[in-house]
């Protein structure tokens, strides 16, 4: 199939951006998004111009790596998927497609469509960790765990950390990952010890970073590749309130 | 001259690692602070190694490839991880995992160090439900374990298919608390262009900042090397784009001897290759051959009907299917180690029964499982592998058989280390898939997970220490000595010298020639004339891409092609040796199958008089031939035996 791209093009971070227009020819169905993209680079390449830099790494939907705003969804128009896991199938012969960075105040771009998402990491070293260090655990079944309470709590540890429900939201808020990260501790018991302080030292953090508040329209649960449900929200939401009144 | 010496602790083999805890040298609370670690690579190994050694009081600094030390290609194990828990009280014990360690690694692999693996295991999986990772329960809240090719009993604990997700989240968490506190510092998007030695020791590195193009020194008392394995030097492999291998090669040319190159995993369960635009593979978890049945058309005017599209998968009838694991290895049948599988699925193809389009894939079906436990339970266990299939190749998997080939997963081979995870370069230590030590000549499933975090948790933290007990006294370096001077120096010319090249070729065209040389000749069979043939034929394309390779910009900058090209350049070499140890080695064992060497039923023939060692490779000059070091094996503890996967 032959497409127009329509895709943001910035040198650097302080530097001015602006869409520009590319056309790739021939491209298979069976081929992956980033598949595409590596062709168009190629071209590029080949007539001496600058590929367009993107993140992406394990190709497999789990590293988090990639991004991209496609046709003005996070990870392109698929549901449940990676930008990495999107297929050309998805996209009829001719079609224009538009890609586009996060857009978020915490995740400054650092060139064309790869943005600087350590606003994550530091919302993480804030608290989302149980404090224990290597050697001296008790046994790994010495504490029973509620099936139920562990399927919960994978549900919300399956988050990569990509910063789509970011860039869905048009608050750039960040509850959706600060949440799954609180809901997965909160659930477990070895979570729990100091659970008041993880999601008061987590949520200070998120707002220190300059993301927006929650303003339920559910945008990220929609656009999360994991499918991460906004109950964890509401589950962040009853923690912070417990931590501020005991 | 270098001398192998692999400093294995005396005493019995259970033994051994205790008395080594007991009489290694430490470091005492106060002195760990004067002491500078750095570490490569934020995957199991690195981010265990890193959150431990800050933790023991240590100054580390990690440098990492990905925007973030959560990224790395770790995350990417799904099945699970093996521990010698024996919860289910089926029969395991440390020893049974020593053993079926050693026996699937087809006895290439060095006894104490598999032993003491098999002995932390226990502790690795307590310290990750502290950790509050999310392992898989029954309803009566215990863990629950599944079973993994290569042993007779399940012991592999598993989060859903995202194991090594959560296992990496895990370590991302301690490593995360040890940065919140200041008592690590993290560099993300980094390279490691060389390692800086000081008097024969390694003192530091020099990194590339891949967003600004600038070359920064790093200084330390020691170096621990974490950064995976060299899958990628076949192009397609299931590896992450950036993962490569230029830290252990910029190693080993700096005298760090590179240990058993040839031993390559080749993963049975893989989605078969498409297109030539094909960027990777992409594997199916091995958990998915605990219920499912591979199987190929027993007639062969069936596979051809298959491969033109005039038949389906569900046309054939039951009597017309060929499952040939079950049929082969009775005892094993659809679990047998990987390397079995792999070659399996390879005779079957090259005797014209494949299936797809290609004829290069068999079937993997969960039909009758389907039926048994019903759909339900089916998509508990595999959901997301199922989602991940049917969005790559658009076909249901609860509804028609998956089409798997075998494909390029890991290097068992790496740099040689000695008990204590130690390099030939003293002070330059290597953990998780980057060392050759615990794996012989194939891994078992669900082990990777375990030997990345057993080096970084439960050995590095000692050993490192061992290492470091006399160097409290030596003060922080500084990085204007001449070394790091010379060091960077020459980096920098290497770039210079790629981006004078301005040839017509992509760097992306070198790397898919440099792999189709690899799987053709160095690949799932290996011959002689095939394997000389290759080595010609990777000189000349080294040559063509110094003269030819185009690498368009400049070093100040993002510049991926410049990152890619340094990546080709190192692997165009580290291909060469991989061939040249594959030709050395006149055996078959494990991943490494020589035609010549097979038994009349086509498993592969070890040689034990003349190849029970570790085959350690020193770096003589860039077109000298390198020199090898054999380490004699020796089994003390185990029966050296035919590999027999027919009977238990």
């Amino acid at each position: 199939m032959d497409l127009k791209l329509k895709i943001w093009r910035q040198p650097s971070a302080h530097a001015d951006g602006k869409f520009v227009d590319y056309q790739v020819h021939e491209i298979s169905k069976d081929a992956s998004f980033l598949e595409m993209l590596d062709i168009l680079n190629e071209e590029l390449v080949n007539k001496g111009e600058d590929p367009v830099a993107f993140d992406h790494d394990c190709r497999e939907g789990i590293c988090g790596m990639c991004s991209l705003f496609i046709n003005g969804r996070p990870h392109g128009p698929d549901n449940a998927i990676t930008t990495c896991q999107l297929h050309m199938r998805r996209f009829k012969d001719g079609e224009t497609v538009t890609i586009e960075p996060w857009r978020a105040k915490p995740f400054p771009v650092i060139k064309d469509l790869m943005v600087d998402r350590s606003a994550f990491d530091e919302i993480i070293q804030a608290g989302g960790f149980v404090s224990i260090a290597t050697g001296g655990v008790p046994d790994a079944n010495a504490i029973p765990i509620r099936k139920q309470n562990a399927d919960l709590a994978m549900d919300a540890a399956a988050c990569i950390g990509c910063g789509a429900c970011v860039a869905a939201c048009k608050n750039a808020s960040a509850m959706l990952f600060v949440a799954a990260k609180v809901s997965q501790f909160a659930l477990l018991p070895q979570g729990k010890v100091e659970a008041k302080e993880r999601v008061q030292k987590m949520v200070a953090k998120m707002d220190d970073l300059g993301f927006g508040n929650c303003t339920n329209t559910y945008a990220c649960e929609a656009e999360c590749p994991k499918e991460i449900s906004v109950t964890n929200i509401a589950r962040m939401n009853r923690e912070f309130l417990v931590a501020k009144l005991s | 001259m270098t001398k192998l010496e692999s400093k294995i602790p005396d005493g019995p083999l259970a033994e051994k690692w205790t008395n080594y805890k007991a009489h290694q040298n430490l470091v005492n609370p106060a002195n760990k602070r004067k002491v500078d670690i750095i570490v490569i690579g934020t995957g199991l190994a690195g981010g265990a190694a890193a959150a431990s050694l800050s933790e023991l009081g240590f100054n580390v600094s990690v440098f990492c490839i990905q925007d973030s030390p959560r990224r790395a290609h770790s995350i990417a194990a799904q099945g699970g991880i093996n521990a010698a828990k024996n919860y289910p009280n089926d029969g395991d014990s440390v020893y049974r995992l020593f053993y079926d360690t050693i026996k699937g690694g087809d006895y290439r692999a060095r006894e104490a160090n598999v032993y003491r693996l098999a002995e932390v295991s226990n502790n690795i999986i307590d310290q990750c439900v502290a950790q509050g990772v999310p392992f898989a329960r029954e309803y009566g809240g215990l863990l629950d374990n599944r079973s993994f090719g290569g042993a007779l009993v399940s012991r592999t604990f598993y989060a859903r298919g995202q194991t090594g997700q959560q296992l990496l989240l895990g370590a991302y968490s301690a490593l995360s608390k040890q940065i919140g506190k200041g008592a690590v510092k993290m560099y993300t998007r980094r390279e490691m262009l060389d390692v800086v030695k000081i008097d024969g020791r390694a003192r530091g590195v020099i990194v590339r900042n891949l967003v600004t193009g600038k070359l920064e020194r790093h200084a330390a008392h020691a170096v621990l090397l974490a950064t995976g394995g060299y899958a990628n030097v076949f192009f397609l492999s299931t590896n992450a784009m950036t993962s490569n291998g230029s830290a252990a090669w910029r190693a080993y040319k700096r005298g760090a001897f590179f240990a058993n190159p040839s031993f390559v995993q080749i993963h049975p369960t893989c989605i078969p290759v498409h297109g030539d635009y094909q960027s990777k593979l992409t594997l199916m978890s091995e958990s998915l051959r605990n219920d499912g049945r591979i199987w190929v058309p027993k007639k062969k005017e069936d596979a051809e009907k298959i491969q033109k599209g005039q038949l389906k998968a569900t046309d054939i009838a039951e009597e017309d299917r060929d499952y040939y694991l079950e049929r082969r290895y009775p005892a094993f049948g659809n679990l047998v180690p990987r390397d079995v599988a792999s070659r399996a699925a390879k005779e079957r193809c090259d005797a014209g029964f494949g299936v797809g389009s290609t004829g290069l894939a068999v079937y993997l079906d969960f039909k009758s499982s389907i039926a048994r436990l019903g759909k339900n339970v089916i998509e508990a266990r595999y959901g997301n592998l199922f989602q991940m299939y049917e969005k790559i190749v658009d076909a249901n998997p609860y509804e028609t058989p998956m089409m798997i080939y075998p494909a390029i997963h890991y290097t068992m081979g790496g740099t040689w280390v000695d008990y204590e995870l130690q390099s030939t370069i003293p002070g330059l230590f290597v953990g998780g898939e980057a060392n050759f030590s615990d794996h012989g000549a194939n891994r078992l499933g669900a082990s990777a997970l375990m030997q990345g975090l057993s080096d970084g948790y439960f050995v590095l933290p000692y050993t490192m220490q061992n290492y470091l007990a006399d160097q409290i006294t030596v003060p922080h370096f500084k990085t204007d000595s001449a070394e790091f001077e010379a060091a960077e120096k020459e980096v920098q010319e290497r770039i210079n010298k790629l981006l004078a090249v301005k040839g017509d070729h992509t760097v992306d065209s070198f790397h898919r020639r440099l792999g189709l040389i690899m799987w053709d000749n160095v690949g799932m069979a290996r011959n002689k004339a095939g394997l000389e043939k290759a080595i010609e034929e990777l000189k000349a394309l080294r040559k063509e891409f110094w003269q030819q390779v185009k690498v368009p910009g400049t070093n100040d900058g993002l510049n991926v092609e410049l990152e890619k090209a340094l990546r080709v350049a190192d692997f165009l070499e580290l291909g060469e040796l991989l061939a040249y140890d594959a030709l050395n080695r006149n055996e078959s064992s494990g991943g490494h199958f020589r035609e010549e060497y097979q038994t009349p039923e086509g498993e592969a023939l070890r040689n034990d008089k003349e190849y029970m060692y570790a085959a350690a490779w020193e770096y003589k000059g860039d077109d000298q031939e390198p020199e090898l070091h054999k380490e004699p094996l020796i089994y003390e503890n185990i029966e050296v035996k035919q590999r027999n996967y027919k009977t238990a």
